[in-house]
């Protein structure tokens, strides 16, 4: 067996070939099984093969496009589940970036941030408010709702807003370090959760515990867009910006100050790294993703209320980042997309078998143990599993690293070809 | 505006004497394993939830026997505090020991995220332990002590409103300030409270003069533990309804506490619970008078968490720390 993968490693065409057969008997079956959530997921495991294939990495993006953008929604259109299947689709897209955003703060720059959801309500609520009747309670100027056009304009808009919110958390946590820097930002996810519900006096801003309801959808040339099957495509464009974005950050000048940081904070200070402007960077930019998501987020569900945006969001994005592996983007991207699925798809399809099972009187599951109220169970559990047996998460980040002795090698047979030649001088 | 202030002063004085002791002594708890190990322990307000709902059932079992009608309710009271804090104090250690000693080597911030695993883990674990046997998870504490008295306060001044309290709060008042006095002579005049402070100090040199630092260690969490689960007892009588998810917010705010009063510090955590308790309800109490009905009482978490955060912008190292330059 051992032989077997290792020489598959070698063969590339086979590996193509294999993987081929893999995909198209796998959307085959998402096509005629249309039911099938075990077809779903399988394509969608496809992406992971195809992380793990030895090809050039424009061909990897080449096929994984060709993948998301054709192949899932086509086969999995053929039948009525769907948009459901999209709109789970659609909930990864959202979580990858924010998890994404989250590993910036976390996994890059080692700052603990449990109040991460709060960015995402800023965004959520700079759209809902706008795009539903509730602006026009406190400002002076303009009809609302605005039109589905300006839900453009409002991505670029959440996310700077977001990236606003970011500075201001960070600029009075920067005097504080590690543990402290986890309960400040916990407090502060709060405050921005306690602070939406009671804002509805005495300018009703936020309409308080009742949520912004229907929301304005967006709209492009006219169409709107209100299937998840539209909005896959919204979070598909965005999520490619993102993982780009946070590519090139990782591998800039900030994104190894960021890692300096979190190695330790005072050498890195000695090097010359500015810390303030490092910290409020990685803040800035982590909240960003989550507001530019907030506003899809948003438009999509066309509701926006507090009780989506609780310590449980937050957690459950930093154990997306803590299951993928902390400052590994296609780890994190993996984390996001596995705990997105476990809470969607198959805790509420393990809680149905479980219904049925006990409607048929096979077995009877109390109430109180079904999957689905279990979340913070499962959660607690692999954060604890993972950080004692497994800190480098699912697929580790990359990290170069320099062996001394081979660096020195490296450098005397660089030096020896000049060695000989000064001999051969003095011979002369 | 002063006028009202001045008149509800003696209520809210009651209610946030009861709530600073409760976070008082759960801050002990955060201050005593912050001292030892810089750790905060996030599950520790999950204790203090924990401690609750045994002390619950607890009471509940003995009603069923028909043990409250046949002794006085103060020796039900020490037997339900000795049992509850006993069996905190035992999960408190074993949580130590499994979730915390593997990581003691490794990086900070691996350790805070199986703490709050940890804490996630032992919530949804009383939830359906709790939802299996009642159906519902919100419960109610069977009564110990019941009745009301008023203090005419009116009396003293005619400026003060009367003011009503629980014959709980005196239990709570009492049952407090035992276990602080008690946790104050065990530090400082016994042998183990002397090894506690040399590991707090130093953990190496500790272990250099002989002191077991894992077993001391331990010790400490036990005693954390078995002063957050009394106060889940007293919690419970006094407020009457529990649930699973009381402890994290709490917790917070007895962290919050713990920060005031310089963390690492016993005395400073004492006070510093009894101060955010008072600011607390203070704030409770009038928020909406003095910012003009702008903002609610709904907003007295808020409060809290902006006093963590200014203090830990203005002095990080509280009112009774002191301050320490990192190491390099």
């Amino acid at each position: 067996m051992k032989k077997l993968i290792s020489r598959l490693e070698e063969n590339k065409k086979a590996q193509i070939i294999l993987f081929f057969i893999y995909v198209i008997s796998t959307s085959g079956s998402l096509m005629l099984a249309q039911k099938s959530v075990v077809a779903f997921l399988l394509l969608l495991f496809s992406l992971l093969l195809l992380y793990f294939m030895s090809l050039s990495i424009k061909l990897k993006w080449l096929i994984a496009g060709v993948i998301l953008i054709v192949l899932l929604p086509f086969s999995a259109s053929q039948g009525p589940a769907y948009e459901s299947y999209m709109e789970v689709s659609t909930l990864v897209g959202i979580y990858i970036a924010m998890a994404l955003g989250l590993n910036i703060v976390v996994g890059l720059a080692g700052l603990l941030d449990l109040g991460f959801v709060a960015f995402f309500a800023v965004g959520a609520y700079t759209y809902g408010i706008f795009a539903t009747k509730q602006a026009a309670n406190f400002m002076p100027f303009g009809t609302y709702p605005l039109s589905g056009e300006s839900f453009w304009f409002f991505i670029i808009a959440g996310c700077l807003i977001a990236a606003l919110f970011g500075v201001l958390l960070g600029i009075p946590v920067l005097r504080v370090k590690g543990d402290y820097l986890a309960i400040v930002t916990l407090g502060f996810g709060e405050i921005i959760r306690i602070v939406f519900n009671n804002l509805d006096k005495p300018i009703n801003i936020t309409n308080g515990a009742m949520g912004l309801s229907s929301v304005t959808p967006p709209s492009i040339f006219g169409i709107n867009l209100v299937y998840p099957s539209q909005f896959y495509y919204v979070v598909l464009v965005i999520l490619a910006a993102v993982i780009f974005i946070v590519r090139r950050f990782e591998y800039s000048k900030v994104g190894r100050s960021w890692k300096a940081v979190r190695e330790n904070e005072i050498a890195a200070q000695a090097m010359g790294i500015h810390l303030v402007r490092t910290k409020l960077l990685a803040f800035a930019i982590g909240a960003s993703f989550s507001g530019m998501m907030g506003v899809v987020f948003a438009a999509k569900q066309t509701f926006v209320d507090p009780t989506s945006f609780t310590l449980l969001e937050s957690i459950t994005i930093l154990v997306m980042v803590i299951l993928g592996g902390m400052g590994s983007v296609p780890g994190v991207i993996l984390g996001a997309a596995v705990v997105t699925i476990l809470n969607l798809q198959v805790l509420t399809e393990l809680t149905d078998w479980f219904n049925q099972l006990s409607l048929n009187g096979v077995i009877s599951i109390p109430d109180a143990l079904s999957p689905a109220k279990m979340q913070r169970f499962i959660f607690g559990g692999l954060l604890i599993l993972f950080a004692l047996y497994r800190p480098q998460g699912l697929l580790p980040a990359k990290q170069s690293t320099f062996d001394l002795k081979e660096l020195k090698e490296e450098a005397d047979e660089e030096i020896q070809p000049v060695i000989p030649t000064a001999e051969k001088n003095v011979n002369l | 505006m002063f006028a009202h202030i001045i008149q509800t002063l003696p209520q809210v004085l009651i209610d946030g004497l009861t709530l600073g002791a409760v976070y008082a002594i759960i801050a002990l708890g955060y201050t005593m394993v912050y001292g030892i190990l810089e750790l905060i322990n996030f599950a520790h307000g999950e204790i203090f939830m924990s401690g609750a709902f045994i002390g619950t059932a607890i009471l509940i079992g003995l009603t069923g026997v028909g043990w409250i009608a046949a002794f006085p309710a103060v020796v039900t009271l020490i037997l339900v505090l000795l049992i509850t804090s006993v069996a905190t104090g035992f999960l408190g250690m074993g949580i130590e020991r499994v979730a915390y000693r593997p990581l003691r080597k490794s990086s900070k911030l691996i350790t805070l995220i199986t703490a709050i695993g940890m804490s996630f883990l032992l919530q949804d674990f009383v939830r359906f332990i709790t939802e299996l046997k009642n159906g519902n998870y919100i419960v109610n504490t069977p009564s110990l002590f019941s009745g009301k008295v008023s203090v005419s306060a009116s009396s003293l001044s005619s400026s003060f409103d009367d003011a009503t309290f629980k014959v709980t709060f005196i239990v709570v008042l009492i049952v407090a300030l035992c276990l602080m006095i008690g946790l104050e002579i065990f530090v400082n005049r016994t042998k183990w409270g002397m090894a506690m402070r040399a590991v707090a100090q130093d953990p190496d040199t500790a272990s250099l003069m002989s002191i077991n630092v894992n077993k001391v260690i331990s010790l400490t969490f036990f005693i954390g533990s078995a002063l957050g689960g009394a106060t889940g007892v007293l919690f419970a009588l006094h407020y009457g309804t529990i649930d699973p998810y009381i402890g994290f917010i709490l917790g917070l705010k007895a962290f919050t506490a713990a920060v005031l009063g310089g963390i690492g510090n016993i005395r400073g955590a004492m006070f510093g619970g009894l101060m955010l308790g008072i600011l607390e309800m203070f704030a409770a109490a009038n928020l909406s008078t003095i910012t003009g009905n702008v903002l609610g009482a709904e907003y007295k978490d808020v409060f809290a968490f902006a006093i963590l955060i200014l203090v830990l912008i203005f002095k990080p190292e509280g009112l009774f720390g002191k301050a320490v330059t990192e190491k390099v």
